[in-house]
């Protein structure tokens, strides 16, 4: 077994790590005291071709293979979860998406400009009422003549203002999973109105909306796949997904060890540096091994996705365990930054506020030990 | 001038300027091994010129780098960044040359292409001699335009901006010219993934002192026109003074920098 990266890939992830630490790091606190990135980041993302990673080239993506786009994620979570989210979401979720189920019209259409940053997506499943159960969402579309009309309401919606395209999946049919449809929605349309949610814990340069549609009308042509599949369309997307949110938190969690690190060899406590006391390099190891351990776990779903075997189960392993890790690590490297780390001067605050909803979104760690035991158990303990 | 030209950029890998870096006390050359190699930072800037000027102007630009053979990575990455082809000159008896040795070296792989203009960093961050560039202008007979923070092209003629103490004086050359820039030039690109992938694909020439027809036996450190005879480390950092402030603590900051000739 190699676990050798090629040229390339250390190259790509030489690149984003230079990116980060002179276009992203720097600002991330005065982004999250503005409770947005500068929207400028997104088409410089774009140039580089990190908003098109294993895209093919014919459709304007930048190609490269699910681990490439792994370790690009990784170098953008060490930087700012907020600036990692949108990447997650616009090209994770939702180019994926299109270029998986689209016609060639939905692709010549959203792809070639969501790959090069001139706009971005939203993934829009969740509602106020249903977020582990997405099967139980309840925004209708019904039929209007050719197309649709859809009228209801989308919570939590990553990149919600600030999208072109609101990746949204209604109720066309019955009650359960197979009564929902996808469409692709250009956030343009009539009776469509997005709200900015505040006062989030962390993540707080991303925007996170509430969007409400008024009876607006979908043409037919808007629908991403077959009527009837969209919850299946949503949990490809989210089993890849819940991978790309791992290799944010193991970017995260190295980010934590790495301030902890130098900050300890830097302040002195009892005449030597805080770094030679027992205790702290207790942290630092363990933060050092959780790290690589959420890393191999998220490496292994890439290579499986590679070589087109079945990942999902791997997938919540990896998000299970990473994001538990990013809210472990980020609290131990506060603890070593003492009181400093209270202050939003030090970025240790930021990262253990951003890690907090790794646990949460895209399937909390309870759902994803409920996805872990239903495959070694056969049995399924949802509901 | 012709449609399009023909740009060779100079490229030094150095030890990365943000670590600690230290010479080998074996035989006082610059220690490689133990620290990461990245672009001299304003050999970037060199790059990045030249990409400007083939892209208002059309051509080619030539990454062209002397040193070890893992060189070849600095020179991988300016093909990521959109350069056209690489040549590096590696050869173990240039172990410890010296800047005139370089000099004639690099001119005489000059001597094997055809072009009009040269650019490179003005020093780099390990040796900090900033005279290849005249050295080269005097090896090749092309013009010397050193000391730039701006370089355009119209025709066959050259203007840079030459930064002097007074702020700047505009110099003209018809090529072939050696430009050195200066940091602040302008701000290097970073390589997209596509350029990553597609230098994968670029052709890196490399080439020893036989194939350039320079025997062996008259460059390397035992015949270099400069010796480092001893160094030491840099003492540890001392410890600050500190200043209370007693409501006079502005006043003891403009004493301490004005002590300093800083004010």
């Amino acid at each position: 077994m190699d676990l050798s990266l090629s040229e390339e890939q250390v190259a790509l992830q030489q690149m984003v790590r230079d990116f980060v630490d002179k276009d992203i790091a720097p600002y991330a606190t005065a982004w999250d005291r503005a409770e947005s990135v500068d929207l400028a980041i997104i088409p410089k993302l774009g140039d580089l071709g990190l908003l098109g990673l294993t895209i093919p080239e014919e459709h304007g993506g930048s190609g490269g293979d699910t681990l490439a786009y792994c370790l690009a994620l990784e170098e953008l979570g060490r930087g700012d979860s907020s600036v990692r989210g949108i990447v997650s979401v616009s090209l994770g979720l939702v180019t994926k998406s299109i270029v998986g189920y689209g016609t060639p019209q939905q692709i010549e259409r959203w792809v070639p400009g969501l790959c090069a940053g001139e706009m971005v997506g939203s993934f829009a499943l969740t509602e106020s009422g249903s977020g582990s159960d997405p099967a139980s969402l309840r925004i209708r579309a019904t039929r209007d003549g050719e197309g649709w009309r859809v009228s209801g309401t989308k919570m939590f919606i990553t990149n919600g203002t600030w999208a072109s395209v609101v990746l949204l999946f209604a109720r066309t049919g019955g009650e359960g999973s197979r009564g929902i449809t996808a469409f692709l929605v250009p956030t343009d349309v009539e009776g469509l109105t997005r709200s900015t949610i505040h006062g989030k814990l962390g993540l707080r340069a991303q925007a996170t909306a509430e969007l409400v549609f008024d009876n607006v009308y979908l043409p037919d042509e808007w629908r991403l796949g077959e009527e009837g599949r969209g919850l299946s369309i949503a949990m490809a997307a989210l089993a890849k997904g819940r991978m790309s949110v791992a290799a944010g938190c193991v970017g995260l969690a190295r980010g934590a060890l790495e301030h902890a690190l130098t900050y300890a060899g830097q302040r002195e406590q009892f005449g030597k540096p805080i770094a030679g006391h027992q205790l702290v390099q207790e942290l630092l190891a363990d933060m050092a091994v959780e790290v690589d351990a959420a890393r191999l776990l998220t490496w292994r779903v890439a290579d499986l996705i590679d070589r087109h075997l079945p990942f999902a189960t791997e997938s919540s392993m990896a998000k299970l365990f990473a994001s538990e890790v990013a809210v472990k690590a980020s609290g131990a490297a506060l603890q070593v930054f003492g009181g400093y780390g209270f202050i939003d001067e030090y970025p240790v605050g930021k990262l253990t506020r951003d890690a907090r909803v790794m646990t949460l979104y895209e399937g909390t760690s309870q759902i994803q030990k409920l996805v872990i035991g239903r495959a070694l158990t056969g049995i399924n303990a949802f509901g | 001038m012709r449609l399009g030209m023909n740009i060779v950029v100079l490229v030094k890998q150095v030890p990365d300027t943000w670590a600690e870096r230290s010479l080998k006390s074996s035989d006082n050359t610059l220690d490689r091994e133990s620290v990461d190699a990245v672009i001299n930072e304003v050999d970037e800037q060199a790059i990045e010129a030249g990409l400007r000027l083939i892209e208002a102007h059309g051509g080619e630009v030539t990454v062209l780098s002397m040193g070890p053979d893992r060189a070849s990575e600095s020179i991988r990455k300016a093909l990521s960044m959109g350069a056209t082809k690489g040549f590096l000159i590696s050869d173990a008896a240039l172990h410890g040359a010296c800047v005139m040795q370089t000099a004639t070296v690099i001119a005489k792989a000059l001597s094997t292409m055809e072009w009009d203009i040269v650019l490179t960093g003005g020093e780099s961050t390990d040796a900090r001699l900033a005279v290849l560039p005249a050295l080269l202008a005097e090896a090749t007979g092309a013009a010397q335009l050193t000391q730039a923070r701006k370089v355009t092209v119209e025709g066959s003629t050259v203007s840079v901006e030459r930064v002097n103490e007074a702020g700047y004086s505009v110099i003209q050359a018809s090529t072939p010219a050696i430009i050195s820039v200066l940091e602040g030039t302008n701000e290097a690109r970073y390589p997209s993934f596509k350029g990553i992938m597609a230098a994968k694909k670029k052709p890196l020439q490399t080439v020893n002192l036989g194939d350039l027809g320079i025997a062996a036996d008259e460059v390397g450190l035992a015949h270099a026109t400069t010796a480092v005879t001893s160094f030491e480390n840099r003492p540890p950092r001392q410890a600050g003074a500190a200043v209370k402030d007693e409501g006079d603590g502005g006043v003891k900051i403009a004493d301490y920098l004005a002590s300093r000739k800083l004010l």
